[in-house]
């Protein structure tokens, strides 16, 4: 394990295994109702989110405490963070007091790059801006590797918001450095410029993405993007581009239907897919507790 | 009299006599009036006329902790110029006589460049109504522009540019619609890998379109600040061909960066317009080439480092660009061969002054003394904790270069020498 998880980028096959492979122990200790293991005995890791996400600083602290680690939590209001400064002193008064894992949140795309540069700890990036979020790439790995046994090989069709989802990118990094194929769906507004130069096929259609598809995988569209005038309405998204039971029908015969969450039902995908026997989303929060232990273990151990 | 001896002139080693700050003789025999007049010698180097800056940011009067005007002329004299051209995004904007007047009392002071200032288009560059450009032409000013702000009124623009022909002023145009300009980087793959918001080039080369359209119709002159794209050189070529009054500058970070440099997020790298891609570096090198592109300005914006050490997202636009200015660009376009040094001269001197209806240096009886001297030997790397600027600000530390400016003539006076 390297000493920062900033993101997938310019990780080898062997780092992601490694990570994978505990994973699925740490997942055999979930199923197995194993919480006190001590792998992580004595460290200590810092929850550091300036931007909300209970789901995901919920799923960090579970995680910690499941190996055995301390775990604080720390808020940082949004609105004193529109500076910018007060991140760098943040992160200096975290320098002092002793710590050795920061899972950091943060807006700003490069903001868990700038701060492994000025403390000592190890880092490990929950997301940020529309740069990366590896924790949740790996997740997503982990569940279609329990569920196909490879990844090698597979098609992932990736629909929704591609332009301002780190989800896609850390999956896109991925996915293709383990040999998957990735295609791409999000209207022409939110897809941004150059994507397919990171490896990934841009499809014309929704249903040219999923046809074929081994994982269709659904993003968040946010409201506000409507707001802002990317798309006109959420009932034309819905019924042009949105993952429905008869577009599933093009994906492979025993293909999965994933999402980050949390879902919005009835604009990107249909409430009755979330419910689903192909959804695997709620498969993913346990693969994400899973995954976060792996990495909290594995970076107590090479400290 | 006073004699620069030992220079490269026209490729012969000469001495420049002076008398005050005008040159009486230029002398090849290196032993005339020897031993009874100060000299100064400027062996192993070039004499060239001074280079000047239209387009830096002195910063004063109000942030004076990123730079002031004597740090700026001493980084200005540093990089060889004689001459700057102050922007008037300062604080309070230089948009009355009583702000050129203070910038011009406080330049003369320093005894370094000559400063002609800009000033602000609209009345506290707020884009509503024009400034009282007569006002400020009468205390100094050569230029007009809201860089920093650019004209979102194609109404405005109008009367500013009929307006400044009126008083025989330049208007410069920081050409960027800001509805398209939401972002950080320049929009592309780079900025898709990084997830960084990108500007689209349009922003920049949609206004250059209106301003060329509108310099046609009215029969106006308009200058084109800091060019930075492909598309942008291909439409001022265009104009050109027309015989539209259009003139333009680009600076040294179109000329030698791209947007690789922002993938490690390194803030230094943030300036506006955005560094773009390498097609777009080589279109500005053409256009350079070609003499569609006019002058080099530097649109040195320095700095202070606790705001370049933000995260990228919340540091400020700009980079500081005065004391590397020639060394990038010797290196870039003469070294490599693509163009002659007395080219580079053009580009960074006798053009701009023409532009600007300004005096230059000029090696020949009777011309004005405002010289540089430049090694074009010496190599060396790019270290911005050297420079007399404030702001090191500048994604090109560590960068080999060839070319450097060993003194500064202002006139008659040697103002620097390393
Ligand atoms: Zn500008």
């Amino acid at each position: 394990m390297r000493k920062h998880l900033l993101g997938l980028e310019g990780m080898s096959r062997d780092e992601i295994n490694q990570i994978l492979d505990t994973a699925d122990i740490m997942r055999t200790h979930i199923d197995n109702n194993e919480f006190d293991n001590e792998y992580a005995k004595g460290s200590s890791v810092v929850n550091l989110f300036f931007e909300n996400s209970t789901r995901t600083r919920t799923s960090f602290e579970n995680a910690s405490k499941f190996v055995g680690a301390n775990v604080v939590n720390i808020s940082v209001a949004t609105s004193s963070v529109t500076k910018g400064e007060s991140m760098y002193d943040t992160a200096m008064t975290l320098q002092c007091i002793k710590n050795d894992i920061i899972v950091m949140r943060h807006s700003i795309a490069g903001a868990a790059n700038y701060l492994s540069k000025v403390v000592d700890a190890h880092i490990i990036n929950a997301g940020d801006g529309q740069h990366e979020h590896p924790t949740q790439g790996l997740l997503d790995m982990l569940t279609m590797r329990r569920e196909f046994g490879r990844l090698d090989g597979l098609t992932v069709a990736i629909i929704g918001d591609i332009k301002y989802s780190r989800v896609a990118r850390s999956n896109i990094i991925g996915l293709t450095t383990m040999g998957a194929t990735v295609k791409l769906f999000g209207i022409k507004t939110l897809m941004p410029q150059g994507i397919e130069q990171m490896g990934a096929t841009v499809c014309d259609s929704i249903e040219d993405a999923i046809e074929g598809a081994d994982v269709v995988m659904g993003l968040r569209i946010q409201l506000e993007r409507m707001q802002s005038g990317q798309f006109p309405s959420v009932r034309e998204y819905h019924r042009e581009y949105g993952i429905t039971a008869d577009r599933l029908k093009l994906a492979k015969p025993n293909a999965i239907v994933m999402h980050p969450a949390p879902v919005n039902r009835g604009v990107e995908i249909a409430g009755d897919v979330v419910d689903g026997e192909k959804s695997r989303i709620f498969e993913q929060v346990t693969n994400g507790v899973a995954v976060r232990m792996a990495i909290i273990k594995l970076m107590s151990e090479a400290k | 009299m006073f004699i620069i001896k030992n220079v490269s002139v026209g490729g012969k080693i000469a001495n420049i006599h002076l008398i005050g700050n005008k040159v009486s003789k230029i002398s090849y025999d290196l032993r005339e009036n020897m031993g009874v007049t100060p000299t100064f010698d400027g062996r192993g180097g070039v004499i060239m006329p001074a280079f000047i800056d239209m387009h830096v940011h002195l910063r004063e009067p109000g942030y004076e902790y990123k730079e002031d005007i004597k740090s700026g002329l001493q980084s200005a004299v540093a990089g060889g110029y004689s001459a700057v051209c102050p922007m008037p995004n300062t604080n309070p904007v230089c948009d009355n006589q009583y702000i050129v007047n203070y910038i011009m009392n406080k330049a003369k002071e320093c005894k370094l460049a000559r400063v002609y200032p800009i000033g602000c288009i609209s009345k506290g560059m707020r884009g509503l109504e024009l400034a009282e450009m007569a006002s400020m032409q009468k205390e100094g000013v050569v230029a007009v522009s809201d860089d920093g702000m650019p004209v979102g009124s194609s109404g405005l623009m109008r009367k500013a540019m009929e307006y400044a022909d009126g008083l025989g002023l330049l208007v410069i145009s920081h050409s960027e619609d800001k509805e398209l300009a939401k972002g950080y980087v320049n929009e592309g793959a780079n900025a898709t890998r990084a997830g960084i918001e990108g500007i689209n080039r349009v922003a920049e080369e949609s206004m250059i379109a209106r301003e060329i359209l509108l310099a046609d119709a009215l029969k106006t002159r308009v200058h084109l600040a800091h060019v930075s794209t492909a598309n942008g050189v291909d439409l001022i070529r265009w104009a050109k061909a027309k015989g539209i009054k259009v003139t333009c500058e680009t600076g040294p970070n179109y000329i030698v960066g791209t947007d690789d440099l922002i993938l490690d997020y390194n803030p230094c790298a943030k300036v506006n317009p955005p560094l773009r891609e390498e097609s777009d570096r080589q279109a500005i090198i053409a256009g350079l080439v070609d003499g569609t592109i006019d002058c080099i300005a530097t649109d040195h914006a320095p700095h202070s480092m606790s705001e370049k050490s933000r995260e990228f997202a919340t540091a400020p636009f700009g980079i500081s660009g005065l004391e590397s200015a020639f060394s990038l660009c010797y290196t870039e376009l003469v070294k490599s061969g693509l163009m002659t040094l007395d080219r580079l001269s053009e580009l960074m001197t006798g053009n701009v002054a023409k532009i600007l209806n300004i005096p230059c240096g000029e090696i020949a009886p009777n011309g004005l003394a405002d010289f540089v001297i430049v090694d074009t030997a010496a190599e060396y790397v790019i270290d911005s904790s050297n420079w007399f600027s404030k702001g090191k600000n500048t994604p090109f530390n560590g960068r080999e270069v060839t070319g450097n400016v060993i003194a500064t003539i202002v006139d008659g006076r040697v103002v620097y020498k390393k």
